[in-house]
């Protein structure tokens, strides 16, 4: 039984640019996506959505639909009213909240354009969507709430009977809080003698625009109702369905099979779910359900939309004093799972790496008749970060002074940590000076700056910019008791159980729910090192409610730091379980025994067992110690301490021809602190993907209604979501600060690309038009808005305002007729 | 999404797609590449009872040289008119045009004359096409015709063709040894056109001897910008002369306003952007 061969020396997998090991099935699409499942005998779901923005419904005939070929059944909300229950919101920010009941399907009051009015379930797609055509609605068109700011003054009501479009105001004061003082005396003071900024920024809205759209399969004919869903929290939309569907919660079985991408979009309980759980039902038959691209642009949750309000206050030289941010946040027409929360998680970051001694927040949370509002990367972080950063560059600006120097004067020293906020976090680590030193060496900060002056002196019509964003943000979301002060609807902890096969074979479970992220590489690796098995050796299972019962999902970049610590502790209860059978196996003491790269031997001389032996042992049971049980699995649940808070510097060069105001992006550098990393290629991955989405905001992407609030930017014709041709090679570097709070000292990397990025832009874009007089251009910084920023020379410019509601037709219903007409002649 | 059901035929020769297009009457739809039909197929935008793919006629396909004129036939990819040599040597600005246009999926699956006939004001060849002096050949059950450009494009999506016409082939007079550039602007790679402007220009020596230029998305029809052709003539190959010229590229037009900017600023646009592709096609 004891091997005394010499052990083979292990590389750690820990820091290993590891390609993922689920990525060929990703890839080739050989693998379960949701609409790959076929049942036996399953029906298929078309929605019929209403084309109005708000309306009432008079009347429904289904009757032609309900005759078509292969037609099982035409559902409308007034066949369900009774049965449908009310789509959750488990957020609500306030005691005295407004929110109007948030049904599956309308049944007589439309309040966004895409919502659903009937569904048609049939025996192929084919026949349910053509039935859907024949559903006959007669609407009556009510006046729709659409403009955020008219909204807020209830010119129109987007639920008249609420009798206002607020739904909330939320408040943060670093006074009454404790962590600060007044921030109006901080105003009144930098209003004689110091600087006072007073800016409106406008985050405008976006569509998460994942690769796979959303799709549910419900099985109804088992024990259980199984539901697959192209989501990213199925063990939350199992608790919320059965909490608001009347299935017992053992009854009920989630599972997200392979998910393509989610990016917050996916964090949600769907009217789409909850509808095609109840055709399952009626029906008896199993149901699926794909959305097309139009309906998950038009009707999935959009993300960002906020007015933003900020007053800086600073010492003339450029010490900040104080922060007041009053914020006007769209909802949309209704509160999803997490709406109201969102701009709430930005209220503890627009302090972000300065030490403001006075802060004062206020969200107002208003409904519009347009499609809800919910996560979206980085979820009301972005906001606040370009907000903050944006407003240093003014800052620096107005001092005169360099935008780093500005930021310098003003972030916590790196000696300063632990570091309590006036916001009332604990920043357990960083170093924001080694970052941004490294980035400017990376981005060759002088150079540029030389050649930017060079460009201005000579009058160059291509004019450089550069941007600055030290970004810092709270992720590895989050401690419960924090969730519980916040009254949001559940705790932050996570799930792990790590199972010991006979065969030498590990599974380990996670309560994370991957869709993308490489967690199943990544954790591989974390248990590879831990328990000193080969990386091929571990499967990671996830996302199945009867294999991993247990968890909180992925958003908010949890996964690895509080997943991964759930893990790492479930991992460690294995070494225990294991210590005792490894010393009645030696004859040895356990307290003889030191366990390193999987094997445990005993002290002092080459007598030892590996994990995958011990496996074995416990799995026949022969042998054991007395008393002890045969397994080694274990599991654990973590509830994290703190917050987590990777942060970086990200500098940004960009070309504007003052011609046309067509941008080209010349360099982009960025140094992430996300402490230890598991993977540097998966971390490469989500910090490029980040960094494209966050530019994406700053330069591309924009959710417009026209005035009768039908999506314009509706496909992705005119829904510009950027393609690699569209992007340049950025420069990534790290530096490591390990995060105190975690066992691995890894940081949340998920969202920071996201966070970051979009600020560091748009500095970039304001400062090439520094010269002419701009001191903003709103987003997107399209050419039009920049070249009339340009033009406009009075400095008080918004960069063109809002954007024409029109589309480019290439392929819309005019031109189909137009193209007939033309051809009778 | 899935489109309505339709009937399908796949005719070999042009005579058999014109008599399926007679018996269908207005019910049916001509199909070359698919990348601007399907889509409005299975948006639902139209549902036509039948579907005539030209895909099958041999005769549609390829670039042949013809005397004074290049003959590109309406079925022949963009990815082939791209690659094709006759079309470098003799037409460089319609190379110029297609390597913009679209990403490669759809150049190699898009063709030259469903472009054409789509008639998309923000198409990157109607200006070409129309800078260059092609004609347009289409056949019905009269036998076939043949029109110039200004006249095969009358408005927003539709053209000379009538609805039992197929366009079969377009001719292009040979421009063989001019200058040519296409000047596309757009805000992503994949892109239609914002506006964009084809030139072509014959020097002789410095000074700019004849002039082509047309203009893409600056009205519900491509158009030929000939107050700045006119002004070009005998002017030499500069910056300050060229710009003089091209400041009359807006004149006269209605470009739309849309997400992508308004009439003033493509108006603007059309300015710069006629100035750049002038230069570059005089190798300035
Ligand atoms: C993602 C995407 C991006 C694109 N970007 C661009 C771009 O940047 N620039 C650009 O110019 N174009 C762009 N296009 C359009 C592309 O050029 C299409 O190929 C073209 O518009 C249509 O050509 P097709 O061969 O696919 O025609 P189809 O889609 O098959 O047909 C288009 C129309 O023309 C009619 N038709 C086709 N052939 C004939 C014929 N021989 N006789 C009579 N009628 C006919 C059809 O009935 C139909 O109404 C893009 C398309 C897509 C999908």
């Amino acid at each position: 039984m004891t091997v005394t061969e010499d052990r083979p020396s292990v590389e750690p997998e820990i820091g290993q640019a590891r390609k993922r090991k689920e990525d060929y099935r990703l890839i080739t699409g050989r693998t379960r996506w949701t609409d790959n499942i076929v049942l036996p005998g399953m029906l298929h779901l078309a929605m019929v959505r209403s084309p109005f923005a708000h309306a009432t419904i008079t009347a429904i005939d289904a009757s032609e639909a309900r005759n078509a070929p292969n037609v099982v059944a035409v559902l409308t909300g007034a066949d369900v009213a009774e049965v449908q229950g009310p789509l959750p919101c488990a957020w609500p920010i306030t005691e005295d909240q407004k929110a109007p009941v948030h049904p599956a399907i309308a049944v007589d009051r439309v309040a966004f354009a895409g919502e659903v009015v009937a569904v048609v379930i049939a025996r192929s797609a084919v026949a349910a969507r053509d039935a859907a055509e024949l559903v006959d609605v007669d609407y009556e068109d009510l006046p729709a709430a659409l403009d955020l700011k008219d909204a807020a003054a209830d010119t129109t009501l987007a639920h008249p009977d609420l009798g206002t479009n607020t739904s909330a105001t939320w408040i943060f004061d670093s006074a009454e809080a404790g962590t600060g003082s007044p921030v109006e005396d901080a105003i009144s003071t930098a209003r004689d003698g110091g600087i006072l900024l007073e800016r409106e920024y406008r985050q405008q809205r976006l569509i998460p625009a994942f690769m796979e759209p959303r799709s549910t399969v419900v099985d109804p004919t088992g024990e259980q109702i199984t539901m697959w869903s192209a989501t990213q929290v199925p063990h939350i939309l199992k608790i919320m369905l059965a909490m608001t569907q009347g299935i017992p919660e053992s009854k009920l079985r989630v599972i997200a099979p392979d998910v393509g991408g989610g990016f917050g979009g996916k964090l949600q309980v769907t009217p789409e779910e909850v509808i095609t759980l109840m055709a399952a039902r009626r029906t008896g038959k199993p149901c699926k359900y794909t959305e097309t691209r139009s309906e998950s642009l038009m009707a999935g949750h959009h993300g960002r939309d906020q007015w933003q309000k900020l007053t800086l206050a600073a010492t003339a030289d450029g010490t900040v004093t104080g922060l007041k941010v009053e914020l006007l946040a769209d909802m949309g027409a209704y509160l999803g799972l997490v709406t109201p929360g969102i701009p709430i998680l930005g209220a503890f970051m627009f302090n972000a790496i300065y030490k403001f001694p006075a802060y004062h927040f206020s969200c107002t949370n208003i409904f519009t008749n347009k499609t809800w509002t919910d996560a979206y990367r980085g979820a009301g972080r972005p906001e606040a970060t370009f907000a903050i950063e944006r407003l240093m560059d003014e800052l620096a600006h107005e001092v005169g002074v360099d935008p780093l120097a500005i930021r310098e004067k003003n972030w916590i020293k790196h000696e300063e940590f632990p570091f309590a906020t006036v916001a009332g976090l604990e920043y357990d680590s960083g170093n924001y000076e080694a970052a941004t030193a490294k980035a400017r060496e990376l981005f060759g900060y002088d150079e540029l700056r030389a050649e930017q002056k060079r460009r201005r002196e000579s009058g160059d019509p291509v004019q450089l910019g550069i941007g600055v964003s030290t970004f810092t943000e709270m992720c590895g979301l989050a401690p419960s008791r924090v969730l519980g002060s916040l009254n949001y609807g559940a705790g932050g902890w996570e799930h792990a159980s790590v199972r010991m096969l006979p065969t030498g074979k590990v599974e380990v479970i996670t309560g994370t729910s991957a869709h993308g992220q490489g967690h199943a590489t990544a954790f591989s690796q974390i248990i590879a090192d831990r328990l000193g098995v080969a990386f091929d050796d571990i499967e990671v299972l996830h996302g199945d409610t009867q294999v991993s019962h247990k968890g909180l999902d992925t958003y908010g970049s949890r996964s690895l730091v509080v997943g991964g610590e759930a893990l790492v502790r479930a991992a460690d209860k294995v070494i225990e379980r294991a210590r005792p059978i490894a010393a009645h196996m030696l004859e040895a003491s356990a307290d003889d025994l030191d366990f390193e790269a999987g094997r445990f031997s005993v002290r002092g001389t080459d007598q030892g067992v590996a994990m995958a032996e011990i496996a074995l042992a416990v799995f026949a049971a022969h042998d054991l110690p007395d008393g002890v049980e045969p397994s080694l699995d274990a599991e654990a649940t973590y509830d994290p301490v703190n917050f987590n808070y990777p942060h970086g510097t990200h500098l940004c060069a960009l070309e504007i021809d003052t011609e046309t105001g067509g941008v080209r992006m010349r360099k982009y550098a960025c140094v992430d602190d996300i402490g230890n990393v598991i993977n540097p290629l998966i971390v490469a991955g989500q910090v490029h993907g980040g960094l494209v989405q966050g530019i994406a905001q700053a330069l591309w992407e924009e959710a417009v209604h026209d005035d009768a609030g039908t999506l314009v930017s509706a496909s992705f014709v005119d829904y510009l979501v950027p393609t690699a041709a569209d992007t340049i090679s950025f420069d990534i570097e790290h530096t490591t600060t390990p995060a105190l709070t975690n066992s691995l000292g890894t940081k949340g990397v998920g969202e920071a690309g996201t966070i970051a990025s979009t600020p560091a832009v748009v500095n970039a874009v304001v400062d090439a038009l520094r010269p002419f007089g701009v001191s903003d251009v709103r987003m997107p910084c399209t050419p039009e808005r920049i070249w009339k920023a340009i033009h406009a020379r009075d400095g008080a410019d918004d960069g063109g305002g809002a954007t024409a509601e029109a589309a480019m037709p290439h392929f819309d219903e005019d031109q189909a007729g137009a193209n007939d007409e033309g051809a009778g002649r | 999404m899935i489109p309505a059901q339709f009937e399908y035929a796949a005719p070999t020769t042009v005579e058999e797609a014109v008599r399926l297009l007679a018996e269908a009457g207005d019910e049916a739809k001509i199909l070359a590449g698919g990348q601007s039909l399907l889509p409005v197929l299975r948006m639902r935008l139209n549902a036509p009872e039948m579907v005539i793919d030209l895909g099958r006629i041999e005769a549609l396909r390829g670039v042949r040289d013809d005397g004074d004129a290049i003959v590109v036939g309406a079925m022949t990819t963009h990815a082939d008119v791209h690659a094709d040599p006759l079309v470098r040597e003799h037409a460089a600005l319609v190379t110029e045009a297609v390597s913009h246009l679209a990403d490669p999926q759809v150049r190699h699956r898009g063709t030259f004359g469903g472009a054409l006939a789509h008639a998309d004001p923000a198409g990157d060849l109607g200006a070409p096409a129309l800078a260059l002096g092609a004609t347009f050949t289409m056949v019905g059950p009269h036998g076939s015709r043949t029109v110039e450009g200004e006249d095969f494009f009358e408005d927003l999506f539709t053209t000379a063709l009538a609805e039992d016409e197929i366009l079969t082939e377009i001719r292009i007079p040979k421009h063989t040894g001019w200058g040519a550039h296409y000047e596309k602007f757009v805000r992503v790679a994949h892109q239609w056109p914002i506006v964009a402007v084809a030139a072509a220009v014959r020097a002789e020596g410095g000074t700019i001897a004849e002039a082509r230029v047309g203009l893409t998305n600056m009205g519900s029809v491509p158009l030929r910008a000939r107050a700045v052709e006119d002004a070009l003539v005998g002017k030499p190959a500069t910056a300050e002369a060229v710009a003089e010229a091209a400041a009359l590229a807006a004149d006269g037009t209605q470009p739309p306003s849309d997400l992508n900017g308004d009439a003033d600023y493509r108006r603007h646009l059309a300015t710069v952007l006629t100035r750049r592709a002038v230069l570059a096609a005089a190798g300035a």
